[in-house]
């Protein structure tokens, strides 16, 4: 496995971390590593989406959720990581105005797709404490805040050509009623957060049940267009 | 220069290093990470007659130093399989091997036939497109066959003699650790014609959600894989060396150069590695030069001096 230096790793919030590494492997908006810091238990690794490129600097915004990402948010800087990447679709071409709209932890692929649509408007929904908001509001300043309810509802679909989403899957599901509700199609994007083992598509621990069949989160996805995702399938 | 060459049948490997069924896709993907004419063998996902599109809800669950999975052998189907994959196997230096499942008897020989007539009918004109079938009565994650077939012995070889009957490629048959007679099942395989046997496929096994209170899977049961299972595994290829005289590929939680050296001296020809593919995506290639460079420290010129030494 290709590993890394890790330049940085500091808690934003509470279970909520940003980790620097030292990479020039790059990637898209919307596009994981796999990453790991241990040898058989937990053994998997751990695919988490691109927060931010800056030159050779790759950041991962993560929430501690089970064992690996724990032992992440354990390391410090000088720290190796395995790391492999980058994978996954990524978000699609960007087309007229756009509103991006991030869930929890699912703000994390956001921030490096707003880095290059400085025109997108931003919609961030929190459950509890808010993180990064002032980092979103320097890239844009049309930055909407939700605390408690689903930011979903605060949406004007009419008022947008394309929707980047990517949040708990509740509120994907939300979204994917006002989707077929607006009679929309091609319009609203969401980034799956599925449990993956390979990453690269071999697998098939990721399969999502869609429209036109079983795709692959990992490379097939994890972006799809709303209107194909069958949840809980 | 070591030798590290195996056969199976009239079936040559140059290394004893073969990626097992359904943790490899058929290939492509690690093609990415390195040259997989470095490897001695693939063993593509398990194909069923008909395309399958596997079991609903979550497949896979981390246990200590190993996972769940219930994929339920979701594939293209054969008929998908001879259009999309053989040209790009056609083109590989490395033992390919196609995993036919199945559903019912009838799946299983009508399988069989289609592959044993692209077969013959490939090698009149090209390269063929792979070499030997490796029969799996072991998936423990499909209901309607799959390990149905790989508890009984009685029932196994009914499905053992209609594939050997139906083709003349080299044929390998995949045990289940469930199985109720592990030797038993083993010494079958080998009465039936069979030229190989390759074990263990994944131990059933079981994830509860005690918030939910019910199993994490749709499917009740699932697949446990990993080096949790490979000092059990490597037990019961051992035995089934002792008892068998047709080449074993061993397999169960491999996950370095000393795993498959073990398997090795415990009497495998040759060795499979799943999960740890998964855990390093270059796995194939590593263990190839872990193998070889652990024969060159040791002295040793051919494996055939510490093959089923114990």
């Amino acid at each position: 496995m290709a590993d890394a230096v890790i330049l940085d790793n500091v808690q934003l919030s509470s279970g909520i971390f940003r980790m620097t590494v030292r990479s020039e492997s790059g990637g898209l908006p919307g596009q994981f590593y796999m990453l790991r810091a241990w040898s058989t238990s937990p053994l998997l690794s751990r695919p988490i989406s691109i927060f931010d490129i800056e030159g050779d600097q790759l950041h991962f915004l993560y929430q501690t959720a089970g064992e690996g990402t724990r032992l992440l948010s354990q390391l410090r800087a000088g720290d190796r990581i395995g790391l492999e990447g980058p994978f996954g679709n990524g978000f699609p071409a960007a087309s007229g105005k756009i509103a991006l709209a991030g869930g929890g932890i699912g703000i994390a692929p956001l921030y490096y797709a707003l880095k290059h649509l400085p025109q997108a408007e931003v919609y961030l929904g929190f459950s509890r404490e808010p993180y990064l908001v002032a980092e979103f509001e320097r890239l844009s300043s049309r930055v909407t805040v939700d605390i408690g309810g689903y930011i979903t509802d605060q949406i004007d679909l009419t008022a947008y050509d394309q929707v980047w989403v990517c949040g708990p899957e509740p509120m994907m599901k939300a979204m994917q009623r006002k989707n077929e509700a607006a009679g929309a199609a091609g319009k609203v994007f969401v980034s799956l957060e599925n449990r993956m083992a390979c990453g690269i598509g071999a697998c098939l621990v990721c399969s999502t049940k869609t429209s036109g069949g079983r795709r692959k989160a990992c490379a097939d996805g994890p972006v799809f267009p709303v209107e194909e995702v069958v949840f809980g399938g | 220069m070591v030798d590290t060459t195996c056969r199976i049948g009239s079936v040559l490997f140059k290394n004893p290093v073969v990626m097992a069924s359904g943790t490899f896709g058929f290939g492509r993907e690690y093609a990415k990470f390195y040259d997989l004419n470095k490897l001695g063998g693939i063993s593509g996902k398990g194909l069923t007659l008909k395309a399958k599109e596997g079991n609903e809800g979550l497949r896979v669950w981390e246990t200590a130093a190993g996972m769940l999975n219930s994929v339920g052998l979701e594939n293209p189907g054969i008929m998908g399989f001879l259009e999309e994959e053989t040209p790009f196997w056609q083109q590989l230096d490395t033992v390919r091997i196609v995993n036919l499942g199945g559903g019912c008897l009838s799946d299983y020989e009508e399988g069989a036939e289609i592959l044993e007539n692209f077969s013959v009918r490939s090698l009149a004109d090209e390269r063929p497109a792979y070499d030997m079938i490796e029969l799996n009565i072991s998936c423990p994650n499909v209901k309607e066959g799959g390990m149905a077939y790989g508890i009984r012995t009685e029932t196994a070889r009914e499905v053992v003699r209609l594939v050997r009957e139906a083709t003349s490629l080299p044929l390998v048959v995949k045990l289940s650790p469930n199985a109720e007679d592990l030797t038993g099942m083993a010494a079958m395989c080998e009465e039936e014609g069979a030229d190989g046997i390759s074990l263990v496929n994944t131990f059933s096994a079981m994830k509860i959600d005690i918030h939910k209170r019910r199993s994490v899977f749709q499917n009740l049961y699932a697949g446990l894989s990993g080096p949790a299972i490979k000092p059990i595994a490597l037990r019961m290829v051992h035995q089934v060396c002792k008892t068998v005289s047709i080449p074993v590929m061993g397999m169960g939680g491999i996950s370095s150069a000393e795993d498959a050296i073990e398997f090795i001296m415990a009497g495998a020809e040759t060795v499979q590695v799943g999960t740890h593919n998964f855990v390093s995506l270059r796995a194939g290639e590593e263990l190839v030069e872990g193998i070889s460079a652990f024969m060159r420290q040791e002295g040793i010129k051919s494996l055939q001096e510490i093959r089923g030494i114990i």
